[in-house]
């Protein structure tokens, strides 16, 4: 085996004071040798983009290494002075973020960027630069390189941006590529992409890869080496085969077994139940007015939509960032006003109804949004939040709030949560705080709005079996609007797959999955990261000491 | 670009023909025009005499409309107290205040922008503490007062520089001050706060992971993004400042149109009156209008 | 590593804690609360009547330039006592303050909020009065009316009340907006809940914390201004002890006597300097993240 490229020995990183624990990282050992994809995973708050913005030099000011060394190339990169370690970052190392869409300077081409680092590196002539970024624009698969060049960054797509970093990371061949969660706000087919780069640059490159990332199906799809970190502690390395296939440490075990499978736990017949809710038609088209130059333009957001959710029935509706499906909620909930088509629940219309009647009519259907953080009022305490819904609809607040500690011991919390503020708890907790209070007024629909995507693996599983259980406990109509294609597996009977503002396929779960017939539902599932690593079952491998 | 700017530019004129009805309105505010006009003990032969002679007879759309055509070509009538062309009035004296405002500004801008940059590199630190304290110091000050006491410094006691008229550029030095230090307390908070934003950016933080030196992130990367904004400001206290040209005019007894709206103010000199606050107001407006175009030059997603 | 991990305080103790661990919210909070005793008990603690003219006591200096402690800061061209004169000026200056910047702020939270909350043309026409403001030259227009109107204690008020709307109304518009594209507004909306109580109950709430700060930056700015134009001889008429006036009447004898306007300079700096620290530490209190 070759010689390492990066080496870090008992690495530790101090939080500042007043933290819920003293260190970011602690006593992290770990290589990395050319021509590997090494993957640190780890939930969040686990220390994994620590170790990578450490190794960077790229630290936050409140952070600070206490200990250990990094060699890179040979030399302890933690005794480097500032400038010195700049004349290793975008030349010897170069890092890829999680975020394409604000890492690029908007006042700047990306052209300009890119040959920043020739700039920065080398003393090229101008006509070489551009030459040698024109040709990287073509390694990473832009089109129209020339055109890419002269672009600025709010002009291109996220996945765009992305593939403008990584060639700025590979502009000077670097022998240490740092990519930390670099397809997470990507979407499926485009992260399939990058993902199938990183794989191909191992090969022409030579560069050993470290990629920080949360999603075990990614690690499955690209890794040699996986170290996982829980707490600022590494629990387990080893070979992606042993680590995935024969996890050794519990917390493993648990992230593995929390993995969505690709298939429902359980699936149901619903076809004879009677109808709860009726979409027919629903579209929302918006109007560009005419302005200079321009004549006026009509933009499709969602086209003619119509499906049925039967009692019972979980729904999924699936889609890329862009493919019409949170307009299709938005619409139908008459949160934006649709421009044609009906909403029927109970055999009343949503679409066409009364401001005023609207109000009754929404009673029957509730929603849990995406964003744990902004849909409980931050000023208001959880109790008063809770009672909202029954008091508007006429209860008394002593009962409402009677109701509120029932529905807070089902979902599982204590009574006290009552009388604290949203601060006080954290994205799992808030979220299930957020089914509580849609259930506060006893709907027959719930509507969950990418209501797991913004959570960690293993509180997206308790916060999805919370679902499951609750719908056929109170016998709830869902309906699970998700880009993540496992999950809506797991959890559907019936899914729609949705693209640029219209549904290209719907059925049960099991025929679109494993008989897709609309060429983008293909491509969708195609690009499904780790398809070739079969989950283990947890529950068969020997048992190891905690 | 061409759609952002031909959108400001029509409410630019909108807000040009509001201001110029309240301009106009300012006649009907104390009452009756031609009652003002004709000073007590009037008979109402006399006033109607020149309630006819004025025009003031005529429907008030009317007259909005006559005195707007006439304004439009420049025309503001006779000061009543100055006994010339309102016109001509200002003109003459428009330059001090002029040199006056762009003076200020670039004062505000000199002292307020590197401030806030200096305090952004370290935030929290001795520097940064520095230049807020500062900041609250001056805009706790009141200029008038501030003009003051820079007479009783640097005239009085140092006899170092004059303390009125604009003979020589010595006569704009504490003006410049007074004028300019109000401004700056804002532009240096905006410099800052951008300033920090920006530096905390995920795209500062690329530039730093592509080894670009640290002068240079600051100076193209950083400043580029955080100027964007306090060019925005900088027009609004060019603005605020020609009508804080009153306050400083008069301390230090300068001619300038600032001092001209006081004395019209103080002598019931109405066209006067009208003409300084439809000027100013349009000032204000072009300014505006100006820092648009100069931030869709400077930010390109304005462009498209 | 076991650690008991701590409950985070509700919102309304953390600011609490953050208060009283702000030195310049503390400090600037107790000389405001000293102005604030001292103009309202002026009758009670004024050495003199503050309009009593006396001319055998003509320009008596403070006690630290020779004077006596019968008049402790002096008295004025006029014969009148200066320290007198400052404590009831307090209540001019605290009074304007107060009621301008209030009814700016109704008038800006009204216009602020709804064209931030409602959007389209709610908020075009809300943009196009802010704008009209703020090309209107605020001095330019109070002197002017004040002319036009006379100058009673009550127009002053008036008319810088309805011109410093400006600022509430721009950061009011921008606050309300992001509050608005919160999901916990739509989820209300979902609940039931009419349109007043989700400003009431949802927006409001979550646009104080800017509303209060604006509201101390135009106290101040109400405050400069009012000296401003009593200063320029169109504010508040003699001889009512406004600092602005006693600073403008001082004027004359800069030369010979400067502690005249040195005098009522400083409280008027004293009290807006403290104001603008009160409005800082009130922004760092409520929105610490703000600062860093």
């Amino acid at each position: 085996m070759a010689a390492p490229i990066l080496s870090i020995t008992d690495l530790t990183v101090d939080l500042p004071r007043g933290g819920d624990r003293p260190h970011a990282v602690e006593g992290l050992s770990l290589e990395v040798a050319p021509g590997e994809i090494v993957c640190i995973v780890g939930e969040s708050g686990s220390g994994k983009s620590i170790t990578s913005f450490a190794t960077m030099s790229l630290l936050p000011r409140s952070l600070k290494v206490s200990s250990g060394r990094i060699l890179f190339e040979g030399r302890d990169i933690l005794t480097l002075s500032e400038s010195e370690h700049a004349k290793l970052r975008g030349h010897r190392m170069a890092m890829i973020f999680q975020e394409p869409m604000t890492a690029l300077n908007p006042c700047y081409t990306v052209g300009d960027q890119i040959e920043e680092v020739f700039l920065s590196h080398t003393d090229m002539p101008k006509a070489e630069r551009k030459a040698k970024t024109i040709a990287l624009l073509e390694e990473v698969r832009m089109p129209d390189p020339p055109r890419i060049h002269a672009s600025y960054p709010h002009q291109l797509s996220g996945g765009q941006r992305q593939r403008i970093v990584i060639a700025m990371a590979l502009a000077l061949n670097p022998s240490l590529l740092i990519a930390d969660e670099p397809t997470t706000a990507l979407d499926v087919t485009t992260q399939a992409q990058i993902l199938a780069m990183f794989r191909d640059l191992r090969k022409t490159r030579g560069a050993g890869i470290m990629l920080v990332t949360h999603d075990f199906d990614v690690v499955a799809e690209v890794a040699d080496k996986v170290v996982v970190m829980q707490k600022g502690r590494v629990v387990e390395q080893g070979t992606a085969e042993e680590v995935l296939n024969r996890p050794r440490h519990p917390y493993t075990r648990q992230l593995i077994d929390a993995v969505p499978r690709r298939q429902a736990e359980v699936t149901q017949d619903v076809s004879g139940r009677p109808v709860v809710l009726r979409v027919e038609g629903l579209e929302k088209i918006y109007r560009v007015p005419a302005s200079f130059g321009r004549a006026a333009r009509e933009v499709a957001a969602l086209k003619p939509a119509s499906f049925e959710l039967r009692e019972g029935e979980t729904l999924g509706i699936v889609g890329e960032s862009g493919s019409g499906k949170t307009t299709l909620v938005r619409a139908m909930l008459r949160l934006i006003d649709p421009s044609g088509g009906q909403v029927f629940v109970d055999g009343r219309d949503i679409a066409s109804a009364q401001r005023s009647s609207l109000r009754s009519l929404r009673r029957d259907i509730q929603i849990v949004f995406q964003d744990p953080y902004g849909s409980l009022n931050p000023r208001r305490t959880i109790g008063d939040q809770l009672v909202e819904g029954p008091v508007n609809f006429g209860m008394s607040r002593s009962e409402a709030m009677k109701r509120a500690r029932e529905l807070v011991r089902i979902v599982r919390l204590e009574e006290e949560a009552l009388s604290r503020y949203p601060n006080q708890f954290s994205g799992g907790q808030r979220q299930r705080l957020c089914i509580a209070r849609a259930l506060m007024v006893e709907p027959k629909i719930l509507v969950a709005d990418e209501a797991v995507s913004a959570l960690d693996v293993s509180v997206q599983k308790e916060v999805l079996r919370l679902l499951a259980e609750i719908r056929d406990r109170m016998g709830l109509s869902m309906l699970f609007i998700t880009h993540d294609l496992r999950v809506a597996a797991q959890v559907s009977d019936h899914v729609i797959v949705m693209s640029k503002g219209e549904i290209v396929e719907r059925g049960p779960i099991a025929q679109v999955f494993n008989d897709p017939q609309h060429a983008y539902t293909r491509q969708l599932l195609a690009a499904m990261p780790g398809q070739g690593w079969e989950v283990p079952d947890i529950s068969t491998l020997p048992p190891v000491s905690a | 670009m061409l759609r952002y700017l031909l959108g400001r530019l029509g409410m630019a004129a909108l807000v040009a023909l509001t201001v110029s009805v309240i301009s106009f309105g300012l006649i009907y505010m104390a009452g009756d025009p031609a009652v003002a006009l004709a000073g007590e003990n009037a008979t109402p032969e006399i006033i109607a005499q020149i309630r006819a002679q004025h025009g003031y007879d005529r429907p008030i759309a009317v007259q909005y409309l006559d005195w707007l055509a006439h304004a439009l070509r420049g025309d503001f009538g006779v000061s009543p107290y100055f006994k010339i062309e309102v016109a001509t009035l200002i003109a003459d004296r428009l330059r001090i205040t002029m040199t006056l405002g762009v003076l200020g500004i670039s004062f505000a801008l000199l002292v307020g922008v590197p401030m806030g940059v200096l305090a952004a590199m370290r935030p929290n630190s001795m520097i940064d503490r520095a230049a807020l304290f500062i900041a609250v110091v001056g805009q706790a000050i009141p200029s008038f007062w501030f003009g003051l006491i820079l007479i009783v410094l640097f005239a009085v006691n140092l006899g170092w520089l004059p303390a009125s008229g604009a003979d020589s550029w010595k006569g704009f030095v504490l003006p410049t001050i007074v004028l300019g230090y109000y401004a700056t307390p804002a532009i240096m908070r905006l410099t800052r706060t951008g300033m920090i934003e920006v530096l905390g950016s995920d795209y500062i933080r690329t530039a730093r992971a592509k080894g670009v030196p640290p002068r240079k992130i600051l100076f193209k990367h950083a400043l580029r993004n955080a100027v964007i904004p306090v060019v925005s400001l900088a027009a609004v206290q060019m603005g605020f400042m020609l009508g804080g040209s009153i306050v400083t005019e008069s301390v230090f007894a300068l001619h300038g149109a600032g001092y001209l709206a006081w004395q019209s103010i103080s002598r019931n000199d109405l066209p006067t009156m009208q003409a300084l606050i439809l000027i100013f107001s349009l000032f204000y407006i072009i300014f505006t209008f100006l820092a648009d175009a100069l931030n869709a030059w400077l930010d390109p997603r304005l462009r498209d | 590593m076991t650690m008991t991990r701590t409950l985070p305080l509700s919102p309304r103790r953390q600011m609490a804690q953050r208060a009283l661990r702000h030195r310049g919210l503390i400090l600037s909070g107790a000389v405001l609360l000293a102005i604030v005793l001292i103009a309202i008990l002026a009758p009670v603690i004024a050495p003199h009547d503050p309009y009593r003219q006396s001319l055998v006591t003509r320009l008596r200096p403070p006690v630290w330039l020779g004077g006596t402690w019968q008049y402790p800061l002096g008295t004025d061209a006029l014969g009148r006592d200066m320290l007198s004169r400052l404590i009831y000026g307090a209540r001019v200056s605290l009074m304007i303050g107060l009621i301008s910047a209030g009814v700016s702020m109704v008038i800006g939270t009204v216009l602020g909020i709804s064209a931030g909350y409602f959007g389209g043309r709610v908020d075009s026409f809300v943009q196009y009065l802010i704008n009209v403001r703020l090309a209107m030259p605020v001095i330019l227009v109070a002197l002017a009316a004040v002319s036009l109107l006379g100058g009673s204690l009550l127009i002053v008020t008036m008319v810088m009340g309805l011109l410093l709307w400006d600022r509430f109304a721009v950061v009011l518009r921008a606050a309300t907006m992001q509050v608005r594209s919160m999901e916990y507004i739509a989820a209300a909306d979902m609940l039931g809940a009419t349109q007043p109580r989700i400003l009431w109950k949802d927006v409001l709430p979550n646009v104080m914390s800017h509303l209060i700060v604006i509201l101390t930056l135009e106290m101040a700015h109400a405050i400069i201004l009012e000296a401003g134009l009593s200063f320029l001889g169109l504010g508040v008429q003699p001889p009512t002890p406004s600092w602005g006036l006693m600073i403008s009447e001082g004027k004359e004898l800069l030369l010979f006597d400067s502690w005249l306007i040195m005098i009522p300079g400083v409280a008027l700096f004293l009290l807006v300097f403290s104001i603008n620290m009160f409005g800082d530490g009130i922004r760092d209190v409520t929105a610490p993240e703000g600062r860093n």
